[in-house]
């Protein structure tokens, strides 16, 4: 099955951001301090000294590669359950993929091809376009030493970048604390889709904000919301996890403030958009508008439907384009667990990855954003019995944006011939390497404190 | 200030359960701990449930998922096994439409069958007179975590519910292996479509490392051989049994767990349960889930081994566990948030609320919605359901995130979760009886919350943030019911 955490089919309500139209025409200037106060300021907004918005005032800062940090916000794609690598950048030239996979395999005029004998999933049209405009590069064969075939053990390492044991923070926690290690922590540095959020975003000190809505109203009259407000406060009584309780409630009541002001921003005329910009009729999708600010639906109204990657993405997408702060945001898909009639299943989870992905960088467009896919292993290259595959190790990841080196592999291909003793691959490229390439390179963080040591990182970026 | 008992019975019976009113705490506590135990032990088993029986067996409308390809069955052939209302006829019948319309047409049957089975679940864990067992059901349906995606029929996860509410407490072993030849579980982890010529893995490594053993105790070659000893069964979804086919099973020689022999899936769930790894890891999950969160090495967990002993009692192992000093320690007072389903139903409890969020004909006290005192309007009512909250809290019953189950305590505190219970408690509040507090004078009001939700007492923080809404009882019983005192449970 999928695996432990997270937040994945979780319901999302109904949001002001998911009715973004397409953007103006215009690009809009990156997001700065200096121009979130004087936007929050003309919509009439009182900007109270020393918020952690004050993080951000001097401007987006370059990277060791020359990148504008905030120009480029990380968006996150969790895959739960372990993603069938072998069907998703398919050896099709390779006889013995077609010898092991008898019922699961694809022929080679079936996928859509990049070269080197291998091909995307037919469901991965969107992707293949990006492929074959640069901005899709394809890293094989990630992995790390010893694999663990648990779905909870791999995760786990993933998420903590620990390949002992996968226990303590997690890796993008790590990175939090190190960006709050100034005193100043902004909720909206990292916005984690869903109710529940994954260890990779809690760190010792910071964790991401989890948030099911953009739009977070306290509800209730100034009494009300200053007696809520005083519950979360610190106190002799708030220690352990009391403490916690307040804590997620504090937090909650800083990425409101935030949030509030970048609706404001984002509705205000002189921020260089239009208040349809956020507030517009239907979305690319032709969904049906809400008009922001308005009062909070009811809890748990949207279905299930609504929590898919593709509403997710659509949040994502209205955020960046309003100028959140935010530099990486974690969204997921779940059910790539596929031991029994995978095909469809898998097929059905590819075409959703696939609509998620071209839809968010269709209503970006042009706002720069650096996509990446993982998951906490690949399948069994052989099939088994049941129309499915068991639990294997390495497989491919993506890498999508503007600014990525596209079109191109990086990493070898692991070989169909020489696996490990329960008949799975073995890893080309350490995970660690992708995660230090993007550290680096997007999140503007030195990777070595994070990781725990020294990974050479990839030309992808 | 509460008295040692009161504060002790109370606690008991959030964690055994779902809480207590002020009256039914002050009877139980005049009785003293060890008794309040023995009751709810007394309410395992095969005992009577009054208040649960009372609400009968959930509906069911959609008739047994009938994967793509296979014909459908004659009418009338269908004989679900659990003993609940039969299909109703041509529901998931082909229509017109086609085999597209006629698939479309079953989730949506299967869909409105779930929200009523959730419904029925939440209103059982309200009216329960027996809340251990309850109780006990939601940690099995947590630690055998099983989801309706997969399963793609209600009628069978509420036949596995019943499973864990009629043999939940008798032995491990007898639990585990009625588990493994469960139809829910059986299509959830792919037993079912386990043959001998390339065996599915799926349940025999989760059933060691997530049911039995935990992870460390077992091999990958374990894995493969336990599930070489499940091939060859089989689930009949559309009569609802557990068949053997055993031109699909491997009779060939298996080493598991260091045991050599033709094991059956059987011998591999005896096997599995009877290594010594397996009574500690039970005993820290059951531990952890009603205590405080603990390791299998801990020592709490080594105390109730005996108890526990050869028959893998889960009775005895719980009274053990309630007897148990550390259980009433304040590392154990705590160290456990509420999770979402039992969040709500000790609410509701509390408020006089149904599963839908509507004031419960059996509570008594005022009619009618309390009036707004927080500028807030009540919510809609089809937005009331428990179920639905505690789905948006993040925990869809019948739908865990993984076959890994829910996770405790930092799990539930998110700033989404902070903003959900919110909107959730000022929904609660707006909508139940409030008359216990409305009689007091104001001063009275912030001790006469806590003994309507079952609070010991309020800490300085949260007691001057409840004064400033002392005046209007609905904001301050939304606002208790989001304080750090009330969210642990």
């Amino acid at each position: 099955m999928t695996t432990r955490d997270t937040s994945p089919r979780r319901p999302y309500r109904d949001d002001p951001f998911l009715a973004s139209p397409p953007p103006p025409a215009a690009p809009r200037r990156p997001f700065t301090r200096r121009r979130f106060l004087a936007g929050a300021g003309a919509a009439g907004a009182a900007v109270a000294a020393g918020t952690v918005l004050g993080h951000y005032l001097g401007g987006p800062g370059p990277t060791t590669a020359g990148l504008t940090v905030a120009d480029a916000p990380l968006v996150l794609i969790t895959l739960y359950g372990g993603n069938d690598g072998l069907n998703t950048v398919i050896p099709h030239a390779d006889g013995t993929y077609t010898s092991i996979r008898p019922t699961l395999g694809y022929k080679p005029e079936q996928v859509l091809d990049l070269g080197e004998g291998l091909g995307l999933n037919p469901q991965l049209k969107g992707l293949h376009s990006l492929w074959q405009a640069g901005r899709l590069a394809v890293v094989r064969g990630v992995g790390y030493p010893n694999p663990n075939l648990s779905h909870f053990a791999s995760m786990a390492i993933w998420q903590t970048a620990n390949v002992t044991d996968g226990t303590g923070s997690g890796w993008l926690g790590r990175w939090l604390d190190r960006t709050a290690s100034d005193g100043v922590f902004d909720p909206m540095l990292a916005l984690s889709l869903g109710a529940t959020l994954p260890p990779a975003l809690r760190g010792e000190q910071r964790s991401a904000t989890a948030i099911t809505t953009s739009h977070l109203a306290i509800p209730g009259g100034a009494a009300f919301q200053s007696a809520f407000a005083a519950l979360q406060t610190a106190g002799p009584d708030r220690t352990g996890l009391a403490g916690a309780v307040a804590a997620s409630g504090a937090d909650l009541l800083a990425a409101r403030t935030d949030l509030d002001r970048l609706h404001q921003v984002a509705a205000a005329p002189s921020a260089g958009g239009s208040p349809a910009a956020v507030n517009g009729p239907t979305t690319t999708t032709g969904r049906p508008g809400a008009t922001a600010p308005g009062p909070v639906p009811p809890p748990g109204r949207a279905g299930r439907a609504a929590g898919s990657l593709a509403a997710q993405m659509e949040m994502v997408a209205g955020l960046i384009r309003a100028g959140a702060p935010t530099r990486l945001y974690q969204v997921s898909l779940s059910s790539f667990d596929t031991h029994a009639d995978e095909k469809a299943n898998h097929e059905r989870l590819l075409a959703d990855l696939d609509t998620a992905v071209t839809a968010l960088l269709q209503d970006l467009a042009g706002h720069p954003v650096v996509i990446m896919t993982y998951s906490e292993f690949g399948r069994r290259p052989a099939e088994n019995a049941s129309g499915g595959t068991d639990h294997g190790t390495a497989a491919p990841l993506f890498v999508i944006g503007d600014r990525v080196k596209g079109g191109r592999f990086y990493g070898d291909e692991p070989s169909l011939t020489s696996l490990d003793g329960n008949g799975n691959l073995l890893h080309t490229v350490d995970f660690r390497s992708v995660y230090a390439t993007v550290l680096d390179r997007v999140l503007g963080s030195d990777p070595e404190p994070v990781l725990g040591g020294r990974f050479p990182t990839l030309p992808f970026l | 200030m509460v008295t040692s008992t009161r504060s002790d019975v109370a606690l008991l019976y959030r964690r055994a359960g779902f809480g207590l009113r002020p009256a039914e705490l002050d009877r139980i506590s005049a009785g003293g701990y060890e008794a309040a135990v023995e009751q709810l032990i007394a309410g395992l088993g095969a005992a009577p449930d009054p208040g649960g029986d009372r609400l009968g067996p959930p509906r069911f409308t959609a008739g047994p998922f009938r994967p793509p390809g296979t014909a459908a069955p004659a009418a009338g052939t269908a004989a679900p096994a659990a003993g609940t209302a039969a299909p109703a006829a041509g529901t998931t019948a082909p229509a017109a439409g086609g085999r597209v319309a006629a698939v479309v047409a079953h989730n949506r049957a299967v869909a409105r069958d779930l929200a009523g089975l959730q419904d029925w679940w939440m209103d059982r864990m309200i009216a329960t007179s027996t809340p251990l067992r309850e109780k006990l059901t939601l940690f099995w349906h947590g630690h055998f975590a099983t989801g309706i995606p997969k399963v793609r029929d209600a009628r069978l996860m509420y036949i596995q519910n019943q499973l864990f509410r009629t043999v939940g407490a008798g032995s491990f072993e007898g639990l585990t292996q009625a588990v493994a030849k469960d139809g829910a579980m059986m299509l959830w982890l792919d037993t079912s479509t386990d043959k001998k010529s390339h065996p599915n893995e799926n349940f025999a490594r989760e059933m060691m490392e997530l049911f039995t053993l935990g992870i460390g105790n077992y091999t990958q070659a374990d894995v493969t051989a336990g599930a070489r000893g499940f091939t060859g069964w089989v689930y009949e979804r559309s009569a609802y049994r557990y068949l053997f086919r055993p031109s699909q099973h491997d009779y060939g020689t298996k080493t598991y767990l260091a045991q050599t022999g033709d094991w059956n899936g059987e011998d591999v769930v005896h096997i599995a349960v009877t290594r010594p790894e397996s009574a500690r890891f039970v005993l820290a999950r059951l531990w952890s889930h009603f205590a405080y969160p603990v390791q299998p090495s801990d020592r709490v967990v080594a105390d109730l081994l005996p108890a526990y002993g050869p028959g893998m009692d889960i009775t005895g192992a719980l009274r053990a566990l309630f007897l148990h000093p550390a259980f009433r320690s304040p590392a154990s007072r705590g160290g456990l948030v509420k999770q979402p389903a039992e969040y709500l139903a000790g609410a509701a409890r509390s408020l006089g609320l149904d599963a839908t969020g509507a004031r419960s004909p059996a509570a008594t006290g005022g009619s009618g919605p309390s009036g707004p005192g927080t500028g807030v309007a009540g919510p809609s009512r089809s937005s009331r359901s428990l179920a639905r909250m505690a789905a948006g809290l993040g925990q869809t019953l019948f739908d865990p995130p993984n076959v890994g189950g829910w996770g405790q305590n930092g799990y539930w505190l998110t700033t989404a979760t902070s903003y959900l219970r919110l909107e959730i408690a000022l929904a609660l509040a707006h909508q139940g009886d409030l008359s216990p507090l409305a009689g007091l004078p104001t001063g009275q009001r912030i001790t006469g919350v806590a003994t309507l939700l079952g609070v010991d007492s309020w800490g300085p923080t949260t007691s001057a943030a409840l004064a400033r809404v002392a005046s209007e009882p609905v904001a301050l019983t939304a606002l208790a019911l989001t304080a750090p005192e009330y969210v642990l449970a």
